[in-house]
């Protein structure tokens, strides 16, 4: 095991796999001569060449397609996405080429790509930097979305990404990538998608989330303990696939369930999930599920109002307690 | 009226020598581009016959008026060149050699079809054949061939990509970010505006101040104008044009003039508000590529009256096979709705979230 930033831990992953196979390639916007607005591809230029780690210009539609065009001569192209708030240009090429390529092709073109990059919000970057872009892309059959949530996961996860045979977006974090943990040094350490993992165990409630909100949900049952409450939290690292096994397993152990997600509420991943929760578990419930989302707004600027739209450790307390009716 | 184009080949030929020699295609090749451009003809018209009696559904988009350019630009190619076109592709597909049953049993909505049924007349794919679909989003496929001209020069090989759109698709965002891309990396792309003259129905001339030809300029990138009703001067420039290419001289823009003598679909109006009758019936009589091609070989003595009701019975036969064949394939089952969907089946969590318990991935 090895100490690393959530940064770094992506910068191996895709060092370990383009060592791996030569098919992989880097391209997305400063990701050769800057090192990587966030420095994820720091290195990788010098040690991979301009053939591998490519930097494109601002056309998002335009090179995301192009690594459509290329996975589906064979390639394994890894896109970046400086934020997916960008990659709204680029949906078409996402969701009507990547996604069903495979589908209207009946099986002759899987499409092996990786679009990755930050999604949600940071700090003060106001409405058009901070969506939480996940449902756009879970919504569409064909398209395996990811959001790993500490260095190891990421590590694991975008290698596992890397070697799937179908479009994975990628979901990262802004606030994620300074993040430290321990990351093992394996370099076939791979995590399977659709695997959620337990970060944390208890027995009164489940708070089910994904991606950064883990660390909320983590500082939520933190709070909670002190109140003699124990949360399992359960991190979903893949929305698809998805863990149902694993949610259901969790909230027949505890009865309640909160879902925490950065996202909008309408349509969202905690929407989704609670309503497989209640078709499949329903006799196990004993409140309804709560939701803990950004509030029903576009990303305001001013710190005042920006601490309000956020989920925050405080609401999801909130909820849990009212799940638990206390 | 829009100005047309109204000298004929027939005159062309008698003043301007042997156009065979001229364009470096020898009588025997150009019968067979005759051949081919029948075939298309009347693989279009089946088609047609069969919409009108719901055999085909949804969209359908004919290629009638439009072989020349078919023909002459995708025959001069190799086996091992990609060609990728958007959801007027019929007989771009057939052009690139994917089975004439094939593409009519797709059209049909079969499981024989060469995307299983799955795709329609939009969404024609064969890897075999390097047809790489048959897109619906106008200008969606530019920047697909452009990462498809990404891999060739990635893997070092030496064939090429031809990209076909319509020129409604040069006022789209991804044709200028694809054609930038490929100038910049110097790919093995080119990519060929069928310009018919009208994005559905509006008239291009309406949509932009400058000319087709000069859609690539602000890249760098060499544009050639040719006519694809001409289907010996468009085969003769695709065959240098990829020759070009193949060498590693970067990507090239063409304008492929043509015009199309149907509707923009089958559901729409062959003529009316956005052109003329009179336009419509002027060019499907002086500016039939078949028509110019038949002359010339009459002309030069290689066919004669017989010569071509013999080759128009043989497609006629190929034509009637394909249809036979569609019809007397099976629909797909149900058991190919939930196949395809994802290439790569994660052991562990749901891949399918309909709730229906019938995907083989829960």
């Amino acid at each position: 095991m090895a100490m690393m930033t959530y940064r770094d831990a992506l910068n191996a992953a895709l060092r370990e796999e383009m060592e791996r196979d030569p098919d992989v390639f880097l391209m997305g916007e400063e990701v050769a001569e800057y090192d990587g607005a966030y420095k994820v591809s720091k290195g990788l230029l010098d040690a991979f060449g301009d053939k591998r780690v490519v930097d494109s210009p601002i056309s998002e539609l335009g090179f995301a397609g192009l690594g459509v065009g290329a996975a589906m001569a064979g390639l394994r192209p890894v896109i970046e996405f400086m934020t997916f708030n960008f990659a709204f240009l680029a949906i078409d090429q996402v969701i009507n080429s990547a996604s069903k390529m495979m589908y209207m092709s009946d099986g002759q073109f899987p499409i092996p790509i990786v679009f990755r990059g930050p999604t949600g919000a940071a700090l003060q970057l106001s409405a058009q930097h901070s969506v939480s872009c996940e449902t756009y892309y879970v919504h569409s059959p064909g398209c395996k979305v990811v959001t790993p949530a500490t260095p190891a996961d990421a590590k694991g996860l975008l290698k596992a990404a890397i070697r799937d045979d179908d479009p994975v977006a990628f979901m990262e974090g802004e606030l994620l990538y300074n993040f430290r943990g321990e990351v093992p040094e394996d370099d076939d350490y791979v995590i399977p998608l659709g695997v959620a993992d337990l970060k944390r165990e208890g027995s009164d409630v489940s708070i089910v989330t994904h991606g950064k909100m883990v660390h909320i949900a983590m500082q939520a049952a933190a709070k909670l303990e002190k109140d003699g409450i124990q949360a399992d939290v359960l991190d979903l690292r893949s929305i698809r696939p998805l863990d149902v096994d694993a949610i259901l397993a969790s909230v027949r152990k505890t009865n309640r369930m909160v879902y925490v997600e950065e996202g909008w509420s309408f349509v969202g991943v905690g929407a989704q999930v609670a309503h497989i929760v209640q078709e499949e578990a329903f006799d196990h419930l004993d409140a309804p599920v709560l939701r803990v989302t950004q509030a029903d707004v576009p990303m305001p600027y001013a710190k005042s109002l920006e601490a309000l739209a956020k989920p925050t450790a405080e609401r999801v307390v909130d909820a849990c307690n009212k799940v638990l009716y206390r | 009226m829009a100005q047309t184009r109204t000298r004929t080949r027939g005159q062309e030929a008698a003043s301007a020598g042997d156009p065979f020699e001229r364009h470096g295609v020898t009588p025997e090749r150009a019968l067979e581009l005759l051949r081919e451009m029948l075939l298309f003809r009347r693989f279009e018209e089946k088609a047609e016959e069969a919409y009108a009696i719901g055999k085909i559904g949804g969209f359908c988009h004919l290629h009638i008026g439009q072989e020349g350019a078919a023909v002459g630009s995708i025959l001069p190619l190799r086996q091992d060149d990609y060609v990728i076109s958007a959801y007027r592709e019929h007989t771009q597909a057939l052009a690139k050699g994917v089975k004439p049953d094939a593409v009519m049993a797709e059209l049909y909505g079969r499981a024989t079809g060469a995307s299983g049924g799955k795709g329609g007349s939009m969404h024609i794919f064969d890897k075999s054949a390097r047809f790489m679909g048959g897109h619906g989003i106008v200008g969606g496929q530019v920047p697909l061939a452009t990462g498809i001209a990404w891999k060739i020069k990635y893997r070092g090989e030496d064939s090429v990509v031809v990209c076909f759109m319509g020129d409604a698709a040069v006022n789209q965002g991804g044709f200028h970010e694809a054609l930038n891309m490929a100038a910049i990396w110097e790919l093995p792309a080119i990519y060929v505006v069928e310009n018919n003259e009208y994005g559905m129905g509006t008239a291009f001339r309406r949509v932009s101040l400058t000319d087709m030809v000069q859609k690539a300029s602000p890249y760098g990138i060499p544009a050639t104008s040719v006519d694809g009703q001409d289907v010996l001067a468009t085969y003769a420039h695709f065959r240098d044009l990829a020759a070009t290419v193949r060498e590693g001289g970067g990507p090239r823009f063409v304008d492929l003039r043509t015009y199309r003598f149907r509707g923009h679909s089958m559901s729409d109006p062959v003529s009316g508000t956005y052109r003329a009758k009179e336009e419509v019936e002027h060019r499907t009589k002086d500016d039939d590529p078949i028509v110019h091609l038949r002359d010339k070989l009459m002309a030069g003595d290689h066919l004669d009256q017989a010569g071509l009701e013999a080759v128009d019975a043989e497609v006629r036969s190929v034509v009637n096979a394909a249809a036979d064949f569609a019809d007397q394939s099976p629909a797909p089952g149900p058991e190919a709705l939930y196949r395809h969907v994802w290439a790569h089946l994660n052991p562990n969590g749901r891949l399918c979230l309909d709730g229906r318990g019938e995907s083989p991935w829960r």
